[in-house]
C-alpha cells in the first residue's frame, strides 16, 4: 500500500521489531493474544508516523530515512524487549473452522490455522477490492503514479500518503506482534532475523499487487520451513545447519535476479513515483 | 498561513555545515528525554553516556579503537553513497573480510612470520571485495537491486561465520564454545599505546582518510564517482560508465569493510566468534551520512559514533540500561540528519494563500 502510493519505507524490519516487541508486552500484562495484536499495530503505526514525517512533510531521502527507521526500530525493540528476553508466553491454540478442518490434508492445513492467517486472507481480499476496485484506491494509485498530477486535480497527496504509510507501519507492527506472540511465543533481540527486508523484496517480486504478494509469501514461507522437512523426512542428508537457515536468504537474492532482469518489466510496474520526495510546488 | 518548504536559490553553506551539529545537538536532547522517560536523573545519564567514556587515557583509547574501523568502512561506503550505489552490506563484507583473514591467520598458526599480518590484511581486503563483488554483478547483470541483495548477504555472512566456528574451525581445545583457536602473536596487530587496547589500525585509518581524499577529489574516477551522484544527466552525456560506478562505489566499501574486519579480529578479539560484527557495517552507514559524505566529516562523525558505542556500555555498567541503547542514539541521530539536511536545500516560509507559489523550481 505504502509503496503503490510513492512512498519506499525500507524501515519494514525496524516497523516488525517494533511490532514484536509491543505485541509481546501488550500480551504479557493483558494475557490476551488479541491485545498484542493491537499492540504491535499501534507500536507499528506510530514508529512509521515518525519516518512519514521525515519523509512526507520534510521530504527528506526515502531510503536513508527508511535505513534510519530499520536501525531505529530495531535497537528500540531490543532496548525496550530486555527485561521480556527469558519469558515465554502460554502458546495461543489455533482456530479450527468447525466442518471444513475435517476435510483429509487440506482440512487441517486450511482451516485449522492461527486466527491471524485467516485475518491475512481476509486483508488480502480487502486491500486487492480496495485497491482494485474502488475509488479511494484509485486516487491512492494516481498518487502513486504522479503526484503533481493528482495534487493538481486537487487530491490530497499529503494525507493519502500519509495514510498509506501509517497503513503499512501497522501491518508490518501487526506481523511482527504474530511473530512473537503466536508464531514462538518468545521476545528475542533479533528475532525478526531479516524477515523485513525479504517483505520489500516480495513487493518488487510481486510487481506490487497483492495476489502475487500472497503467492510470494507462502513461496518464501516454504523455503523458510524446508529445513524442517529435510531434516524430518530422515534423509541422510550432511547439511548444516545454518545452510539450510540461509535458504530464504538466498532465495531472496536468486528471485530478486530473476524479477529484475527486465528493467522494463520492472519500470513498467512500479509506481513511477516511488521514492521520489513530492513537495507541492505551484 | 502555512508553512511551506520552499526551494532555495542555491544549498546553504551554513546548512550543510550546521545539518550535522543541530541533529547531534538533537540526539542530545532526545537522549535527555529517553533518560526521563526510563526514569533516570536526564543529566546524569548524559554525564555517564557521553563524558565518563573518555574521561581518561584508556577511554579516549577505546574511543580511538572504536572509532577507527568506522571510519575505514565509512570511507569505502561514502565513495558508492556519492553516486548512489548503495552498499547496505558492509556488515556482511566485514565479517568476509575477517573470515578471510582469520582463515589466513588459523592456517599458518605456527609462523612467526613477519609477512602473515600483511598477508592477512590484504585477504580481509579481498575478501571482503568479493563480497562486495556480488551485488556489484547483479546489479549490473541483471539489474538486481544493491541494497536488498548486499542485506540478504550479511545473514548469509553471519550465518557461514556462525558454521566456520560452530564446525570446522572451532577450537579443540576450546571447551566447545562456538570460537577458533586464538591467533598467534605474530597475527595480531601491534598495540600502539602502552596499557591500552589500541593498535595499528589507528594507522590504517588515518592512510584511508588520506586515500580517500586523494581518490575522491583528486582522481578521475572519484570525479566521476560525484558527477553521477550531483547529475546522473551530465554523467551520461559525458559518458561516463555506469559500469565502472557501480563496482568502484561497491568494491571501495566492500574493501574497507573488509580491512576494517581483519583488523578486528587481528585486533581486539584475537580470534573468530560469532559476534565479530557488532553492528559496525550498519553504525558505519550512519557515519557516512553524518560525515556528510567527505573524509574530514567522516573522522568527525566516527568519534561521535564511538563515543555513542562506549556510551552504551557504561550506560549498561553503571545505569542498568541494556547497552542497545546505543542503537537507539544512532537511529536518532540519523534521522534528526535526514530532517536538517533538507534545510540545506529548502527553507520554511510562512505562506498567505493556499498554495505558495515560488518562482524557482524545486532541483
Amino acid at each position: 500500500m505504502t509503496e503503490r502510493s510513492g512512498v519506499l519505507n525500507l524501515g519494514a524490519e525496524g516497523l516488525m521489531s517494533i511490532g514484536a516487541v509491543a505485541g509481546f508486552a501488550a500480551t504479557l500484562h493483558s494475557h490476551s493474544a488479541t491485545a498484542g495484536m493491537l499492540g504491535g499495530i499501534v507500536a507499528g503505526a506510530a514508529l512509521a508516523l515518525v519516518f512519514a514525517f521525515v519523509a512526507i512533510t520534510l521530504t527528506a531521502n526515502q531510503v536513508a530515512s527508511g535505513l534510519a527507521l530499520s536501525i531505529l526500530g530495531v535497537g528500540l525493540s531490543a532496548f525496550v524487549g530486555k527485561p521480556f528476553e527469558s519469558l515465554t508466553l502460554p502458546s495461543v491454540p489455533a482456530l479450527a473452522v468447525p466442518v471444513l478442518s475435517g476435510i483429509p490434508v487440506l482440512g487441517p492445513a486450511l482451516f485449522d490455522q492461527q486466527a491471524l492467517v485467516y485475518a491475512s486472507w481476509l486483508l488480502f481480499a480487502a486491500v486487492s477490492w480496495f485497491l482494485d476496485r474502488s475509488r479511494a484506491g484509485l486516487v491512492l494509485r494516481a498518487i502513486g503514479e504522479s503526484p503533481a498530477s493528482a495534487f493538481a486535480t486537487g487530491l490530497p497527496v499529503i494525507r493519502v500518503r500519509y495514510a498509506a504509510t501509517l497503513f503499512g507501519g501497522a501491518m508490518a507492527g501487526l506481523a511482527g506482534a504474530f511473530l512473537s506472540v503466536c508464531y514462538t511465543p518468545v521476545w528475542v533481540e533479533g528475532m525478526v532475523a531479516g524477515r523485513g527486508w525479504i517483505a520489500l523484496a516480495l513487493v518488487v517480486f510481486a510487481t506490487w499487487r497483492p495476489a502475487r504478494v500472497l503467492l510470494g509469501a507462502y513461496l518464501f514461507g516454504g523455503v523458510m520451513i524446508a529445513q524442517l522437512f529435510i531434516q524430518g523426512s530422515g534423509a541422510s542428508v550432511e547439511v548444516p545447519s545454518q545452510l539450510m537457515s540461509a535458504l530464504p536468504y538466498l532465495a531472496t537474492i536468486v528471485v530478486l535476479v530473476l524479477i529484475s532482469r527486465n528493467p522494463n518489466a520492472i519500470r513498467l510496474n512500479s509506481p513511477a513515483s516511488l521514492g521520489q520526495p513530492y513537495r507541492p510546488e505551484a | 498561513m502555512r508553512l511551506n518548504l520552499e526551494a532555495r536559490g542555491e544549498p546553504s553553506r551554513t546548512m550543510r555545515f550546521a545539518a550535522p551539529l543541530i541533529a547531534a545537538a538533537l540526539t542530545f536532547v532526545g537522549g535527555f528525554a529517553l533518560f526521563a522517560a526510563l526514569g533516570r536523573n536526564p543529566l546524569e545519564g548524559i554525564r555517564v553516556f557521553f563524558v565518563s567514556p573518555v574521561k581518561d587515557a584508556y577511554g579516549v583509547a577505546e574511543l580511538l579503537l572504536k572509532a577507527s574501523p568506522l571510519t575505514l568502512i565509512a570511507l569505502g561506503l561514502a565513495v558508492g553513497f556519492r553516486a548512489n550505489v548503495w552498499n547496505i552490506g558492509a556488515e556482511g563484507q566485514f565479517i568476509a573480510g575477517a573470515i578471510a583473514g582469520g582463515g589466513i591467520a588459523l592456517g599458518f598458526d605456527t609462523s612467526a612470520s613477519p609477512l602473515l599480518l600483511p598477508a592477512m590484511i590484504v585477504a580481509g581486503a579481498l575478501g571482503g571485495a568479493l563480497w562486495a563483488a556480488i551485488p556489484a554483478i547483479l546489479r549490473i547483470r541483471f539489474n538486481a537491486n544493491e541494497i536488498l541483495v548486499s542485506l540478504m548477504l550479511v545473514y548469509i555472512a553471519q550465518l557461514t561465520v556462525s558454521w566456520l566456528v560452530h564446525g570446522p574451525w572451532k577450537d579443540p581445545q576450546g571447551f566447545n564454545f562456538p570460537q577458533t583457536k586464538m591467533f598467534s602473536d605474530a597475527a595480531l596487530l601491534p598495540t600502539l599505546a602502552e596499557g591500552t587496547r589500541l593498535n595499528a589500525v589507528l594507522a590504517l585509518a588515518v592512510a584511508a582518510v588520506l586515500a580517500a581524499y586523494v581518490f575522491m577529489y583528486k582522481s578521475f574516477t572519484g570525479y566521476q564517482m560525484r558527477v553521477v551522484g550531483e547529475s546522473e544527466a551530465a554523467a551520461r552525456y559525458a559518458g561516463y560508465s555506469t559500469r565502472r560506478t557501480v563496482w568502484a562505489g561497491m568494491l571501495a566499501g566492500g574493501t574497507m569493510a573488509g580491512i576494517a574486519g581483519v583488523a578486528e579480529v587481528a585486533g581486539p578479539m584475537g580470534q573468530l566468534t560469532e559476534h565479530v560484527s557488532n553492528n559496525y557495517g550498519f553504525a558505519a552507514i550512519i557515519v557516512a551520512f553524518v560525515g556528510r559524505l567527505n573524509p574530514i566529516g567522516i573522522v568527525f562523525a566516527s568519534l561521535l559514533m564511538a563515543l555513542l558505542y562506549l556510551g552504551g556500555e557504561q550506560a549498561q555498567q553503571y545505569l542498568n540500561l541494556p547497552s542497545s541503547i546505543a542503537k537507539v542514539f544512532q537511529g536518532m541521530l540519523l534521522l534528526f540528519l535526514l530532517g536538517a539536511d533538507v534545510f540545506v536545500n529548502y527553507r520554511l516560509r510562512w505562506s498567505d494563500d493556499s498554495g505558495g507559489r515560488s518562482s524557482i523550481p524545486a532541483s
